[in-house]
């Protein structure tokens, strides 16, 4: 019988050699250790057997049971490696190479410079404040020290309303409403007013490349006991150089504004020539960029604070300038166009 | 306004000092110089006096003549000139060979067949006047071979300062001013201005002149004749002519040079126009002719000079023709005068006429100037032309004076305004520099503003910061950040919504913001056939384009849309801007802030888009208020409504905007075949209603339930009721999982998700809520499909 048993196994290892598919290894499963496999019947055959032949032959044939499973499983293992591998190798590389679908929005431009501006502010502990685009000759005028014939409204072609109300000329006129709102706080709790209030202005002028009579501006104050043209100086060098992301040197010079005593125009040294001199900063090395000064006296008394008790600055941001100059924009009048062409380019800006 | 530096040395001595250095100190401390600064004579060397010895007709030309000049050196030099104005004897300025004029270098030159050793020049060709005529002829004293430079200021600094950056300054509207602002930045001194002593005159008749109106703030006079000098001094011509003004004759001359110099306009009459000077306003309007022979209408608010009762000239802004001074004038009266500074501007802007007069005493002139104007006047006059005599007293009348400024401040207060510490020795000279009276006694400053200051433009202490600090200079500043105490900032509401409406459109819907005006846009309503509507305008508009504010940003979208069907198949926009919805009761514009969006595609059918622009709101109410979103049919009232499908829009129960289809007319203007849907939503409206707290529902152990259910309808609502009202707490969620139409009918499919917190439910009672719910929508009419 142990003949039998050694032809067994060599016809099980051709078989099993052979074998390249789970399929066939189950077939040969069954072929040999299934119900009526070979093996079994090899059992079937000791019923003739006396008890030693029977334990003898029944041990040979459990060992022999045993390496044929044992030899299946890992034929079996084998070819489930084999498959994976095949399988793995047959995924196709994909194209990569093919453009990207955004189909992503846009912000305005002005929003996105805006935004970054309100971070900072917010940053130094400023109150972000929205105006009425729609304001009165006391809000932009007078309660800014600039009397009816006042040169300074010669400077400011304004947009009077039928009903005598105006389009603000600047976001100054935010600045009265803006003290009154917190003044009590100022006087009271010892809470500076420290403020920026972002806005669109309107002024009548004709428009071109650089002109528009329709632009935005952010306005910043900042009112306390000690306020001084040295703090003015720090909080506009500070707020610059987070703006321009770089240590921008800050030069101040006369400026005249009638809201502020003593008023500055700011420059800041050119990003294009780094003071050099270039077409950009007309060989000056410096742009001007804004306008600042301490708030003058007639303009906090006109806001309920006593100037003798309190001093501040204020200062002027032209928005649309920022976003012409962040993103290249030539023409200003691009930014009211509603041209997708032109503000679907305007995405996160982070 | 034009700068020459040899005119600011007349009154500082600034030598040994970088000039170009200084002029940048005066651009930070004073007022901004523009960048171009000319180097005047700095492009012109080797130029000599010459005296023509002998002039030959050329034989081939008419215009050109062969010269022989004598520089000094030991042979004379053979010249072809074209000059008209060539003559033997003649001084003329002459361009050596090797001399430099602009970009040219003078060398031997063949001129018609003969060769020409040099050039005589005109004044333009030197650069120092526009007079090309002919050669500048020299004085005949000048020895022959001086160098020019050495004869006549040609070398000069000249920079420009912008006009603007004057305006709060009238003292600085003439070199000396500005010479005072380069003595407090050198630390040099300031010369008084050279002068004649007018006390001479004293016993002379007076001028016959009166002030009769309070507008005329001083009016100085002064008769002179026999002015024979026609020609001015040269180095007085060069300096106007570097100042930008043309040198016009010697009288003239004078009169702007003292304006130049002192900033202080004046003007000449022929004394036989102004026997009886008055200067007063009319009752009533007419016509005057100026002296540049133009016609303007006076009126009864203008200021006028006047002989009796005959007007000769508006008051700070031009003289008339009659009263000019003409061929055979030989007494003039002098006028030298200040008046209203407002007068003079409302004059100006209501004549639209600016002249060099007028904007200085727009600025507010110092009415102390005037006599000394005339007193350098005569100086002038008398140095160039001893033979002018004066022929009257100095009759000088002063109906306004400004007060005396004068205050005190302390010491503290310059530290606490500037931050820094600057020493008291820095503000005595400085504002005493600057013309200020200045003292100082323990910790208390004494300050006078000096007249020239105190027109306006410094009247109180935080003035006199400016001054101290300006000239201390701002890039000596230490600058420091400040101590506060710290407090919560809160974010304003609608500025915050605002933010999280325009970060879900652009980052979840892909939609595009766009900015456009407050204005109706007129001619592209027009086109799309959108009616401007009544509303507040801007008064006096020339173009009618920019005059009726917006209600709505809706049909200026719908413009903008227009504009870019080319982009894309499908977009949307949306803008947060302001409208006017009218007057309020108390007369005042009632701004309003909308969020407009405005989706459109050539793909999708109306519904669709529809669809999407409501589930956009939906989204936005959600997500910034937790709130549901609720729709209610309105009527239309704007022209480009489309009647069916506008729906007022609630967040939760506040209607806060609407959501409409555009008007098919308008629509088809815009795009033949695309869907184009709106909504506009007021942002304060939707800032303002309440935020819907989270609440955490804890999700149920036991298993949920789901049932499908198709009915036969269009509209869920029904459907959405009937199974709130019947579900009670069992429901958990409804979701619509198909909506299709076939031959039967259009029908909607809900699944609706049954879940307990405390047990599982059984099928049985489930159904109890279907049937119910079945029942109730069959009683209604709509059939469960099978």
């Amino acid at each position: 019988m142990s003949q039998n048993i050694a032809e067994l196994k060599q016809e099980f290892a051709a078989k099993l050699a052979a074998a390249e598919s789970m399929q066939t290894l189950e077939e040969i499963r069954v072929d040999f250790l299934g119900k009526k496999g070979s093996v079994t019947e090899l059992l079937k055959s000791m019923k003739d057997m006396s008890p030693e032949e029977k334990k003898a032959f029944g041990q040979e044939v459990n060992v022999l049971k045993n390496e044929l499973a044992q030899a299946i499983t890992e034929k079996g293992e084998e070819l489930r490696r084999a498959e994976l591998e095949r399988e793995v190798a047959s995924m196709p590389e994909f194209d990569v190479s093919m453009p990207s679908v955004l189909d992503r929005g846009s912000f305005h431009p002005i929003t996105l410079v805006q935004r970054e501006c309100e971070t900072i502010f917010k940053s130094m502990g400023f109150h972000v404040e929205d105006y009425a685009e729609i304001v009165s000759d006391y809000e932009c005028f007078e309660a800014l020290n600039i009397p009816k014939h006042h040169p300074a409204r010669d400077m400011q072609d304004t947009y009077y309303l039928t009903n005598g109300q105006l389009l603000k000329t600047h976001t100054s006129a935010a600045q009265n409403a803006i003290y009154k709102k917190y003044r009590d706080d100022l006087v009271n709790n010892g809470v500076p007013i420290k403020a920026i209030f972002p806005g669109r202005c309107f002024r009548n002028e004709a428009t071109d490349a650089c002109h528009e009579n329709t632009f935005f501006q952010m306005e910043g104050v900042m009112v306390d006991k000690d306020i001084s043209i040295s703090n003015l100086i720090f909080f506009m060098k500070t707020m610059l150089s987070e703006v321009f992301k770089r240590d921008v040197k800050v030069r101040l010079r006369p400026g005249f504004f009638p809201f502020v005593e003593p008023g500055f125009e700011l420059d800041i040294s050119c990003a294009i020539c780094g003071g050099e001199g270039c077409p950009s900063c007309k060989h000056s090395g410096w742009l001007e960029l804004c306008p600042c000064g301490m708030i003058h006296p007639e303009v906090l008394k006109a806001g309920g604070i006593d100037p003798e008790e309190y001093t501040g600055f204020a200062f002027g941001l032209g928005l649309t300038r920022l976003a012409m100059m962040r993103y290249g924009v030539k023409d200003i009048r691009d930014l009211n166009s509603g041209s997708l062409k032109v503000l679907s380019q305007f995405t996160e800006d982070k | 306004m034009l700068l020459s530096m040899n005119w600011i040395c007349d009154y500082v001595d600034l030598s040994g000092l970088d000039k170009l250095a200084l002029i940048q100190r005066f651009s930070l401390s004073t007022a901004e110089v523009e960048n171009e600064i000319f180097m005047k004579g700095s492009d012109l060397s080797g130029i000599v006096v010459a005296e023509i010895k002998s002039v030959e007709e050329h034989p081939e030309s008419r215009k050109l003549h062969l010269l022989k000049v004598d520089i000094g050196e030991a042979e004379l030099v053979d010249v072809v000139c074209g000059a008209p104005n060539v003559a033997v004897g003649l001084k003329v300025p002459f361009a050596k060979l090797g001399a430099q004029i602009g970009d040219i270098t003078i060398a031997p030159r063949k001129l018609a067949g003969f060769t020409s050793n040099g050039m005589c020049c005109s004044e333009k060709e030197l650069g120092i006047s526009d007079n090309n005529d002919g050669l500048m002829i020299l004085d005949p004293a000048f020895a022959v071979g001086t160098d020019i430079k050495t004869l006549f200021d040609i070398d000069d600094i000249i920079f420009e300062v912008d006009n603007k950056s004057l305006t709060n300054r009238p003292d600085l509207w003439g070199h000396y001013g500005i010479a005072r602002e380069f003595a407090a930045i050198s630390g040099r001194k300031l010369k008084p201005l050279d002068c004649a002593d007018l006390t001479e005159y004293d016993n002379l008749p007076a001028v016959d002149m009166k002030i009769e109106d309070s507008l005329c703030q001083r009016y100085s006079c002064l008769q002179v004749e026999n002015i024979t000098r026609k020609v001015s001094p040269v180095n007085m011509r060069i300096r106007l002519y570097y100042c930008g003004m043309r040198s016009i004759n010697f009288l003239t001359d004078i009169t702007n040079y003292i304006m130049l110099e002192m900033g202080q306009p004046m003007h000449a009459f022929d004394s036989r126009k102004v026997e009886k000077l008055r200067i007063k306003r009319y009752d009533h309007k007419f016509s005057f002719k100026t002296l540049d022979g133009v016609e303007r209408n006076i009126d009864e608010d203008m200021l006028m000079i006047c002989n009796g009762d005959i007007p000769v000239c508006i008051a700070g802004v031009m003289g008339g023709l009659d009263s000019e001074i003409v061929e055979d004038t030989t007494k003039l009266t002098l006028e030298c005068a200040t008046f209203d500074a407002v007068s003079v501007r409302k004059t100006t802007v209501r004549l639209a006429h600016r002249t060099d007069a007028s904007q200085r005493y727009e600025k507010c002139l110092d009415p102390e100037m005037t006599t000394t104007a005339v007193a350098r006047f005569v100086k002038i006059m008398k140095d160039a032309d001893p033979d002018a005599k004066v022929v009257s007293s100095l009759t000088d009348e002063q109906a306004y004076k400004y007060p005396i400024i004068t205050f005190t401040f302390d010491r503290s207060f310059v530290n606490r305004y500037t931050g820094i510490e600057i020493s008291d020795e820095h503000i005595l000279t400085t504002l005493s520099a600057l013309g200020f009276g200045i003292s100082l006694e323990g910790t208390t400053f004494t300050v006078t503003v000096p007249s020239w200051r105190c027109t306006k433009d410094v009247t109180m202490k935080a003035d006199i910061i400016e001054e101290i600090t300006r000239i201390y200079g701002y890039d000596n500043f230490d600058i420091n950040t400040v101590y506060a105490p710290s407090y919560p900032i809160r974010a304003d509401i609608r500025k915050s919504v605002e933010e999280q409406i325009k970060d879900l459109l652009v980052k979840r819907f892909s939609c595009h913001e766009l900015h456009s005006y407050i204005w109706t846009y007129n001619d592209e309503y027009k086109e799309l056939g959108i009616e401007v509507e009544d509303n507040v305008k801007i008064a006096g508009a020339a173009n009618p384009n920019i005059e009726t504010l917006r209600k709505t940003i809706i049909p200026t979208q719908l413009c903008q849309v227009k504009y870019n069907t080319a982009y894309a198949p499908e977009f949307g926009v949306f803008e947060i801007g302001c409208v006017v919805d009218g007057l309020r009761e108390d007369g005042l514009c009632n701004e309003k802030k909308k969020l407009a969006i405005t989706l459109y595609s050539k793909t999708e059918s109306v519904e669709t888009v529809y669809g999407k622009l409501c589930n956009m709101l939906a989204v936005l109410f959600d997500d910034i208020k937790h709130a549901p979103i609720k729709f209610v049919k309105k009527e239309a009232t704007h022209s480009y409504q489309h009647p069916r499908n506008l729906n007022a829009v609630f967040c939760g129960e506040t209607e806060i905007g609407e959501i409409g289809v555009v008007y098919p007319t308008v629509s088809k203007k815009i795009d033949k075949k695309a869907s184009i849907v709106y909504a506009e939503i007021d942002v304060a409206d939707f800032a303002n209603c309440d935020k819907i707290a989270l609440v955490y529902d804890e999700p149920s152990k036991y298993p949920e339930m789901d049932i499908d259910l198709t009915f036969k309808t269009d509209i869920y609502a029904p459907i959405g009721e009937s199974i709130k009202a019947h579900g009670g707490a069992l429901v958990k969620n409804i979701k619509v999982t198909d909506r299709y139409a076939d031959e039967a009918g259009k029908s909607i499919t809900v699944r609706i998700t049954f879940a307990d917190k405390t047990r599982t439910l059984t099928r049985d009672e489930v159904m109890v809520v279907a049937n119910k719910v079945i029942a109730d929508l069959t009683g209604k009419g709509i059939a469960l499909k099978a």
